[in-house]
């Protein structure tokens, strides 16, 4: 072992209940960083899976226009083209195709006005969670016609339970008045009660009779393999359909665009949080700083007879700087370790936030949070405490070339 | 005395004293802004929460808030008017309105909205809408057929100032009720969710629509003080027919803003004791290195015949003085941060859609509470000056001998 590094272990144990202070709060600066970003980053994944999985896919291909407008004329008109070429790209694990209309629906007690969506049940199955999620009744078969599916709590709101018949009107693709009556075939919670208040599923071969949709649908929905993949598939399909739709009148949409709120959501927390965390790494670099500087002032003497002997100022700053990045090390190592421990133990079990239920149907998030290890979360925190012990570290380490070797020695 | 030897004691080593300090300095600061930070911003939430339409107490027709149906509407709005104006104390207005979910469309576009009939100068002094009228104008009493909406709804319909706009809802008959209005007026709220949702017209066109005659679905009531909202809640609850009607509170109103409270206050003091714990170890090891510095010192006051205790007290009052030195400097920051920074606020401008995701505003202005900052302050100081008995007790147990032959 070089004969640096060697002093600098043993200076740092000549103090152990200093150091081991030292290197404790790094550590629990540490910890806390890790176990707080896995939190968020979990939740983060959570909010933006069950959002996806919900309502909009990973990557949705429309009509120019339709995603601002919602309006019942702008359709992909030929969907069956869209789904061997998404079958084509690999990556996409599964696509369905959906339709939507403002209409009202009536009970016999109530009427209300919400979106009715038309959905291909077998593929819907595979894109989004609405099959599990039923909780009276059953999901849509294939041979359905008449029958759809509602939220509790439009079911509620509109009195009607599982065999009921409901009156839907609405305006068809060509302006022409769409009337059906649809039975109630199952209830669903998907725990957003804004999604179950607010719209209702019935087959997509009905709902295009219905609203004359002429074989056309209004998106053509599809989920990737994982999140990271998507702008890579988007691509692709972007490409592949340029070749096709020589008019231009198809856009492919991620789910960043289908939902801008939650992106933005996600990084104003993400930047409060990082606030914070620079707040609270300060404090610590604030609390460990009195230990750097009595590593060197306690030491004057020590110091002078160094000089004396020849060692050069730069190797004094070298020493210094070993020693407190050596205890930062360490702090970090067991930071992340326990922080990691910590987080694992959660990520297995969850953590239950009570009171929190109204927050949670809200944003669409269970009531379990899993925090999530990852790359990015272990490290950041410990990289960017790091950074700031080591600038915290310079100032003593540089006080120290300003040592005249005679003064210092006369110091007691 | 022990006051002056505490003081000078600490200057006897002035950079690590600063040093400690700007530790303390900062956590408080940071403690004091964080916490108003976050007091402004669920301060906001419950007065949007408050303004659009919920004010502090709400009677309701038994049953209403359940199934807030045509039918749950208050025929004879006379009884609860009597009681409302015995019992409200003076100062607080309060109107009445319908409320009801419509279907709204024009030539081009439909969709869900809903339709609130209001009595024009009494709602302005209750709700937002009064003063978020940007074009054209808010309703008259006796705008028959004008109707006042959100910017954000015109441009989803994509249509303008004096166009018409078609309103549907289910009369007391269960019948299809329609009935088409002008816009007349334009208004903006904090948030576009709110714009998206509500349309105005005057309280006889809706029940002339909906043929309610003199039936409202609401009374709502919004009290000088917010704290009072218990106490006369109870007393409407308790003059009022149980039977027939119903009294809320904001925060039966408003589950979500009242989840966010509480969520935001455990939030705060986990914050304020993260921070405490950063500056704490901080605060142990200046002690620490001070009181192992003067072995030799204390074990000749023990010699001299000082009592251990007096020198566990001289090392608190050592921590003591830099603890409140370091929580005064903390403080006036705080305070004046949060000053400077409440003319103009904290714009979120950047992330609005993130803001609007969340519920909260686009600006956000800390506002001082003084509970936050008496609890960040008692954290600091208690947990402090406990932290400080350990290298206390450690000076006090040296005995002379040791101490003296110490070098």
């Amino acid at each position: 072992m070089n004969v640096d590094v060697k002093m600098a272990w043993r200076n740092i144990w000549r103090n152990p209940r200093r150091s081991i202070l030292t290197m404790t709060a790094i550590a629990f600066a540490c910890l806390l960083l890790v176990f707080m970003l896995s939190f968020q980053f979990g939740s983060y994944d959570t909010m933006i899976n069950s959002a996806v999985k919900i309502h909009t896919g990973h990557l949705q291909v429309q009509a120019e226009g339709y995603q601002d407008k919602r309006t019942m004329r702008l359709v992909v008109p030929d969907p069956e083209t869209i789904g061997s070429i998404l079958e084509q790209t690999p990556g996409i694990d599964a696509y369905t195709y959906r339709a939507n209309a403002f209409s009202l629906v009536s009970s016999e007690e109530r009427t209300y006005g919400i979106v009715v969506i038309g959905i291909d049940p077998a593929r819907e199955a595979n894109v989004s969670t609405l099959k599990k999620v039923i909780r009276q009744g059953s999901y849509l078969s294939e041979g359905d016609t008449n029958q759809a599916l509602l939220g509790e709590l439009l079911a509620k709101n509109l009195q009607v339970g599982l065999g009921d018949e409901l009156v839907v009107i609405g305006q068809g693709r060509d302006g022409s008045v769409a009337a059906t009556v649809v039975e109630v075939k199952g209830t669903y919670n998907s725990g957003q009660d804004e999604f179950d208040r607010s719209s209702i599923h019935i087959p997509l071969k009905h709902f295009q009779d219905i609203y004359a949709m002429r074989g056309g649908v209004h998106e053509v929905v599809a989920l990737g393999k994982s999140l990271g993949a998507i702008p890579a598939i988007r691509k692709t399909v972007e490409d592949t359909i340029e070749n096709d739709d020589k008019k231009n009148l198809l856009v492919v949409l991620d789910w960043i665009d289908l939902m801008p709120g939650l992106i933005e959501g996600i990084k104003l927390d993400l930047i409060s949080g990082l606030i914070l965390y620079c707040i609270l790494i300060l404090v610590v670099a604030f609390s460990i700083l009195n230990t750097f500087l009595m590593a060197v002032f306690e030491r004057t003497k020590e110091f002078g007879v160094m000089m004396a002997i020849g060692t050069t100022p730069r190797r004094l700053t070298k020493l210094l700087l070993l020693e407190s990045i050596t205890m930062t090390v360490i702090g970090i190592v067991v930071g992340i370790i326990a922080g990691c421990l910590i987080t694992w133990y959660f990520q297995v079990h969850g953590i239950a936030i009570s009171g929190m239920s109204e927050v949670v149907r809200q944003f669409g998030i269970p009531e379990r949070m899993y925090p999530k290890l990852s790359f990015l979360s272990v490290t950041i925190g410990p990289t960017l405490v790091l950074f700031i012990t080591f600038f915290t570290a310079l100032y003593p380490a540089l006080k120290v070339r300003r040592l005249r070797p005679v003064e210092a020695l006369s110091s007691v | 005395m022990h006051l002056q030897l505490g003081w000078r004691n600490i200057w006897r080593n002035p950079r690590r004293t600063t040093v400690i300090m700007i530790a303390v300095v900062i956590g408080v600061w940071s403690m004091i802004f964080m916490g108003a930070f976050h007091r402004g911003m669920i301060n906001q939430m419950v007065q949007n929460g408050i303004a659009t339409l919920t004010g502090h107490i709400q009677v309701h027709f038994k049953g209403y808030r359940d199934d807030p149906a045509i039918e749950k509407s208050m025929a004879e709005p006379k009884v609860v008017q009597a009681v409302l104006e015995k019992h409200v104390p003076p100062g607080a207005r309060w109107t009445a309105r319908v409320r009801v979910s419509a279907v709204a469309s024009n030539a081009r576009h439909s969709g869900g909205v809903t339709l609130v009939g209001i009595d024009p100068a009494r709602e302005a002094q209750v709700s937002f809408i009064g003063e978020a009228v940007t074009q054209g104008h808010y309703l008259g009493p006796d705008d028959e057929y004008g109707i006042v909406v959100g910017e954000a709804l015109v441009e989803k319909f994509e249509t303008k100032l004096g166009r018409k706009l078609v309103l549907m809802s289910q009369d007391t008959d269960r019948e299809l009720a329609s009935r088409a209005f002008r816009i007349v007026g334009i208004f903006r709220a904090e948030m576009e969710a709110t714009e998206k949702q509500f349309v105005f017209v005057t309280l006889t066109a809706a029940q002339r629509m909906l043929k309610l005659e003199k039936g409202i679905s609401e009374f709502c009531i919004v009290l000088p003080d917010r704290h009072e909202v218990d106490e006369v809640a109870d007393n409407l609850r308790a003059a009022l027919p149980p039977s027939k009607y119903e009294v809320h509170n904001w925060r039966d109103l408003l589950p979500l803003v009242d989840a966010y409270l509480s969520l935001f206050d455990t939030f705060i003091y986990i914050w304020f004791l993260v921070v405490f714990i950063a500056m704490g170890f901080g605060i142990v090891n200046t002690t620490l290195m001070a009181v192992f510095e003067r072995i030799r010192e204390f074990g000749l006051l023990k010699a001299l015949g000082m009592k251990p205790w007096w020198i566990i007290r001289g090392v608190l009052t050592e921590s003591f003085l830099l603890l409140v030195m370091g929580m005064a400097a903390g403080n006036i920051l705080g305070l004046v941060t949060i000053f400077a920074l409440s003319g103009s606020g904290i714009d979120l401008s950047a992330f609005a859609a993130g803001a609007e995701w969340a519920g909260i505003s686009r600006v956000i202005y800390p506002v001082i509470h003084a509970k936050d900052v008496t609890i960040a302050n008692l954290v600091v100081f208690i947990l402090g000056l406990l932290v400080s008995i350990y290298p206390a007790a450690k000076a006090a147990r040296f005995t002379p001998v040791e101490a003296l032959a110490h070098t």
